[in-house]
């Protein structure tokens, strides 16, 4: 009888997590968000926000979750072209989840300095770079724009060079496909899905409004750690 | 100089008070002096105008030397260059809320009037600037843009353009249901039946990455038919190859009605939107270029 209250559902679960942790398999949890869904209206609404969290990046989590499980045994059986079938959905689901953790950093109401330009060594960096603010945001825009389909637009630092480089990615590749160096500083999501219900097919009104909301002080501290 | 006189005359006798204003004369002379020297100009025009060196030496029009009405009929026969005619956006077969509750009517307004809209100005525009690439036809235009892999900025607005028009006709209002006819033949005989094509070109769907499209095409060098994805604007015409059907799998086709669940909008589409009247008569018209089935040679 011992034994039967031991073989529930709950606890069966609990004992296939602790046969992956046993493994070595670390999955991934939706990241919450430190602040509420309707915070960044009206650059964003809460709707938009609200679907954006919940159901696009816990999809890519659920996938990236269930990808490197496959992959994990495809390896542990020594099957190589499973492993390497998994690939492109491992880049693209756990992308998305690296993306979309840094967007929500990206991102702060304007009650907690959203918006607000940067001060300190980055704003120097980008006066340098970009004569101005505006004339990096002017860039970023018109690249984001640009981008064909769905992707990314990133103002990134070369941690080699010290310099910094706004770049496009096409789908949810994160910016490390477009150079071992770069750290993302800033993403913004020019996927349909980031702007759609609320901007529908003008893209660069998002592009414009998005900045009002753009956290720029976790910006200047990542910019500080890799170049201090 | 007789009829100004007999003019001048015939005024005064006319005028009830014999008193005639000194201006009034004046400029009543002045006036007929007008006419005449016109007159006169008329007549001797080449000598009463002084002659233009540089209309000799061919840097200037001699058009100044023609009176009025030949020179408006030198500007009609001159052929302007501002008439051109380029792409325009044609409206889907039926109304935009003929496709509810599958497709709602803000969808079309916003996708076929904003997204398709957009599509063909911005390619009216790269042509007005581009006489090369404005000789071609639709097809030649996607495929010389598509640059064999490398395409040019003027290929995704083609290509899209002519994706949407694609996509329009494959729907129907009341669409759905089964294939008919030899469309079904063909599908049964290449994948097996109707369930297997289904499902395959759902699942399709549903593992396309980001933004694309998802065709039913007729191979030409295999002779059958296969599903195939493309990625953006790409179409199958690129690899000359015959699409019969496709399903519209960017954000903005589907945002709207159903958010982020692609997989109800996929079996929607599948449901009860295609039209697979309009993939039957592109299969018929196909088959005049790929001999689908085995000839019948009689045996004597």
């Amino acid at each position: 009888m011992a034994l039967r209250t031991l073989a529930t559902p709950k606890t069966l679960g609990v004992l296939s997590r602790f046969q992956q942790q046993a493994r070595g398999l670390q999955t991934f949890t939706l990241p919450d968000l430190s602040y509420d869904y309707g915070a960044l209206e009206p650059a964003i609404s809460g709707e938009i926000m609200q679907l954006h969290h919940q159901k696009h990046h816990q999809t890519y989590i659920t996938n990236y979750n269930k990808a490197i499980e496959q992959l994990d045994d495809a390896i542990a059986k020594g099957d190589a072209s499973t492993a390497v079938k998994l690939q492109s959905a491992i880049k693209f689901n756990g992308g998305g989840h690296v993306n979309h953790s840094i967007f929500w950093k990206n991102l702060a109401p304007t009650s907690a300095g959203g918006g607000e330009p940067p001060h300190g060594s980055l704003g120097w960096a980008i006066d340098q770079s970009f004569t101005s603010v505006d004339k990096l945001i002017a860039k970023m825009n018109a690249e984001g724009a640009a981008v064909q389909g769905s992707g990314w637009v990133w103002l990134a630092v070369d941690k080699e060079l010290k310099r910094l480089v706004v770049e496009t990615t096409a789908n949810q590749d994160p910016l490390v496909t477009k150079g071992p160096n770069l750290v993302p500083l800033i993403g913004i999501d020019v996927w349909e899905h980031a702007y759609y219900l609320q901007y529908k097919n003008v893209r660069p009104d998002y592009l414009k409004n998005i900045w009002k909301v753009i956290n720029w002080k976790y910006a200047s501290e990542v910019y500080e750690k890799e170049c201090p | 100089m007789s009829w100004s006189c007999s003019n001048y005359l015939c005024l005064s006798s006319s005028s009830s008070s014999s008193l005639v204003n000194s201006n009034e004369l004046t400029r009543f002379n002045r006036r007929n002096l007008s006419c005449e020297y016109k007159e006169e100009r008329r007549k001797d025009n080449d000598l009463k105008r002084p002659i233009n060196i540089s209309a000799y030496n061919g840097l200037k029009s001699p058009s100044y030397k023609l009176d009025k009405a030949q020179r408006r009929k030198e500007h009609v026969l001159k052929k302007p260059n501002n008439i051109c005619a380029y792409y325009s956006l044609k409206p889907p077969s039926y109304k935009f809320d003929a496709l509810e509750p599958y497709m709602s009517k803000r969808t079309l307004e916003v996708h076929w009037g904003e997204h398709h809209r957009g599509y063909v100005e911005t390619l009216n525009k790269y042509l007005s600037k581009n006489d090369v690439l404005y000789g071609y036809t639709m097809d030649e235009l996607i495929r010389v843009t598509y640059n064999n892999g490398n395409p040019l900025p003027e290929f995704n607005v083609a290509a899209q353009v002519w994706n949407h028009d694609f996509f329009w006709e494959s729907m129907q209002p009341g669409g759905g249901n089964l294939p008919i006819l030899g469309l079904m033949d063909q599908i049964e005989k290449d994948f097996g039946s109707f369930a297997n094509f289904r499902e395959e070109f759902i699942e399709s769907a549903l593992t396309l990455f980001g933004s694309g499209w998802v065709w039913l095409v007729l191979k030409r060098n295999e002779k059958r038919l296969a599903i195939a994805t493309t990625t953006n604007a790409v179409t199958p015409l690129v690899w000359d190859d015959i699409p019969l059907l496709s399903l519209d799998m960017w954000e903005h086709a589907y945002y709207l009605d159903y958010k982020n669940d692609r997989a109800r909008y996929a079996n929607v589409f599948m449901d009860h939107l295609v039209s697979w009247n309009a993939v039957l008569g592109r299969m018929a018209r196909a088959q005049a270029f790929v001999n689908l089935g085995e000839p019948k040679i009689p045996v004597a």
